[in-house]
């Protein structure tokens, strides 16, 4: 693999990699046909992030001869690479990545002014691909604001904040801290923002909703965004459902999908809607084992097929549910990749302990006992 | 102005007397090697030199030339103690250090002799400190030996670059490698961190390069913790000489401006970390 930004576009990926940071401890790196996508995911796999560069954002693209090419290195090291932003932008003309895979290295080149040379060698591991399945289009309400907004709209919350939740009706909007229920909510300091539809470059509510997702997450698109002064937009549905917000332009795309607090933190409530059950994942996330009263995104990471794995066509049983969908449904397949490539989904909300691989199991969510193997069952209320 | 409450007496008993109006031009120059807790001070006829060292393998000086001063006497040959440099710093940063521009702190420091301390006598917006330091035997520093006869390579490099380096070099890294070389990479920075290694080149026809000196290839290492106090004086510098000599020794010497544009100069002596074969 062999890529070179270039002038602007270095300062771009440098950002596009601190916005990565503020999400998990890790970046995971995947050249594809369509370009490189640098990725990060937390640890409660409650958020991903994604960033898709197109060829063209580069002045060269070369993509890996082996096409199933993934690595992952610790985003501090990557991070370093780019330390200082405001000397990037001053000092670096040219900014190259190429991959050693003899010797297991990425190596991140920046030519500087004055003919000063900065080469680094950094070590990665092979890992799957990390990916979210989640459809922007099937969201039913969709906001678009220029970053500016959403920039001094957060401002008005405390760094310290956690979660924030969005309500909105047909032509307002709210932000207001997310304060937990069990806290004293005669101490604690609410901070309620409202904005008008107005404010938004593009406002598409289909029905009053209010979701609670996390600001922390959410700030690092807006760093992001705010630099680039690309638009931000907003897909989302009920509670429970993730909230995508993207941002893109012609050379690049990015995605930041946020896991939402259900309303009801109870699963029989997911047990009626033909809601997600995890699929099955490598056995190191064992997402399962988490608490997970929503606000979870289980990931699946399917490699090849190994013993654990049924080789299955997950997009069309889920696209199937879709159709049926009661009122939690959300998780779609987006189904841009051919089977036997890695497929990923992406499932929100509470965690159903019927694990399992099969389509069968998709297709009859009201099955609750697992034939899978997976460790741990969620236990339903 | 102290020197007014002093009688005639008091002043023949120095052996050394040394004013500046502007306390920073010597503070300011000390804390680029305040690394330890203790300097050598050696005053002679040209200026004060001020050493610094650790662990035997690394040594700091810096030369305030005696026209830097606004008055410089001294009465014998040469003058030599060892003071505490952290309480001295914080001596002569009595007043706070405020940089509002015209309001600077004068200073008069006196030296008795043997056994007495050094006096400082320091003056802003007319409120008068008087401190004395008590002084030690001073230490002989350490004759690292490194000739200009002996030196192989040599690069002088504007300080700007090598700021911009030093402040991104990878901590992690237990050692920094210098290679200087007659042909690639000429003059190159190597770390060896937890996440990988890093190089920073700079190529000898680079317009920050202003002397490019190398007569054959040699890599060596040297412990990164010793090597970072010198970031220090890479700050205040505006130009910095690198030489390594045949064993290795590493000589860093930083070209300073003072607050009047005045030049003074700190060096640092490294010994090589170990042995590294020759590429």
């Amino acid at each position: 693999m062999d890529c070179v930004a270039t002038g602007a576009n270095v300062k771009v990926l440098a950002k596009a990699i601190h916005s990565l940071s503020r999400i998990g401890e890790e970046l995971y790196l995947e050249p594809v046909d369509d370009g490189l996508a640098l990725r990060s995911v937390n640890s409660s796999r409650s958020a991903f992030a994604s960033f898709q560069l197109s060829p063209l954002f580069f002045q060269r693209y070369q993509a890996p001869t082996d096409q199933s090419f993934r690595c992952k290195m610790p985003i501090k090291s990557v991070q370093a690479v780019f330390k200082s932003l405001s000397s990037l932008e001053r000092s670096v003309e040219k900014c190259r990545i190429q991959l050693n895979s003899e010797k297991s290295r990425l190596t991140i080149t920046l030519h500087c002014k004055h003919g000063l040379l900065k080469t680094h060698n950094l070590s990665f591991q092979d890992c799957e691909s990390l990916q979210a399945v989640f459809d922007k289009e099937s969201c039913t309400n969709v906001l678009q604001a220029q970053p500016r907004l959403m920039v001094d709209t957060v401002l008005h919350f405390p760094p310290s904040l956690e979660e924030v939740n969005l309500s909105v009706s047909s032509d307002r909007v709210w932000l207001r801290n997310h304060v937990e229920d069990d806290a004293d909510s005669s101490r604690a300091m609410m901070t309620e923002l409202c904005l008008s539809s107005e404010e938004f470059d593009h406002f598409a509510i289909s029905s009053q909703t209010s979701i609670t997702f996390c600001l922390k997450e959410l700030r690092g698109l807006l760093g992001f965004a705010e630099s680039s002064c690309l638009p931000i937009s907003m897909y989302f549905d009920e509670p429970g459902s993730p909230v995508i917000l993207n941002v893109t332009d012609s050379v690049l795309e990015a995605n930041f999908v946020l896991a939402t607090l259900s309303e009801d933190s109870h699963s029989k409530n997911h047990v009626n809607s033909d809601t997600k059950r995890p699929d099955a994942e490598q056995p190191p996330d064992d997402f399962m084992s988490d608490d997970m009263d929503s606000f979870l995104i289980a990931m699946e990471t399917s490699e090849l097929p190994g013993p654990s794995h049924v080789p299955t066509s997950p997009p069309q049983p889920i696209n199937n549910r879709k159709h049926s969908a009661s009122d939690d449904e959300d998780e779609e397949a987006l189904a841009e990749r051919p089977p036997n490539k890695k497929f990923c989904s992406l499932f929100f909300g509470s965690v159903l302990p019927t694990p399992s691989l099969t389509n069968q199991t998709i297709q009859s969510q009201e099955v609750l006992a697992s034939d899978s193997e997976d460790e741990n069952q969620t236990e339903t209320s | 102005m102290p020197l007014s409450t002093q009688s005639q007496s008091d002043v023949d008993q120095y052996i050394l007397i040394a004013s500046l109006d502007n306390a920073r031009n010597l503070s300011n120059i000390l804390k680029a090697i305040s690394f330890k807790d203790h300097a050598i001070f050696n005053a002679t006829q040209n200026g004060l030199k001020v050493t610094v060292e650790d662990s035997k393998c690394l040594q700091a000086n810096a030369f305030i030339q005696a026209d830097i001063f606004q008055e410089y006497i001294i009465k014998e040959d040469a003058v030599g103690f060892q003071v505490n440099l952290t309480v001295l710093l914080d001596c002569l940063t009595i007043f706070g250090g405020s940089t509002v521009p015209g309001v600077c702190t004068a200073l008069r420091m006196c030296y008795n002799g043997y056994g007495y301390p050094l006096t400082l006598f320091l003056e802003e917006g007319g409120v008068v400190t008087v401190c004395k330091i008590n002084t030690q035997e001073p230490e002989e520093p350490i004759d690292f030996d490194f000739c200009s006869t002996n030196v192989t390579n040599k690069v002088i490099l504007q300080s700007d670059s090598l700021k911009e380096a030093f402040s991104e070099l990878d901590m992690t890294s237990e050692v920094l490698q210098i290679t200087m070389s007659p042909s690639h990479p000429y003059f190159r920075l190597s770390t060896f961190g937890n996440s990988g290694n890093a190089h920073y080149d700079y190529p000898k026809d680079s317009d920050m390069m202003e002397l490019f000196q190398c007569t054959k290839i040699q890599t060596n290492r040297y412990k990164m913790s010793l090597l970072k106090p010198s970031t220090k004086a890479l700050a205040l510098s505006c130009k910095v000489s690198v030489r390594t000599d045949s064993r290795g020794f590493l000589s860093l010497q930083y070209l300073v401006r003072n607050d009047d544009g005045q030049i003074c100069f700190v060096e640092y002596y490294c010994c090589p970390d170990e042995e590294v074969e020759e590429e």
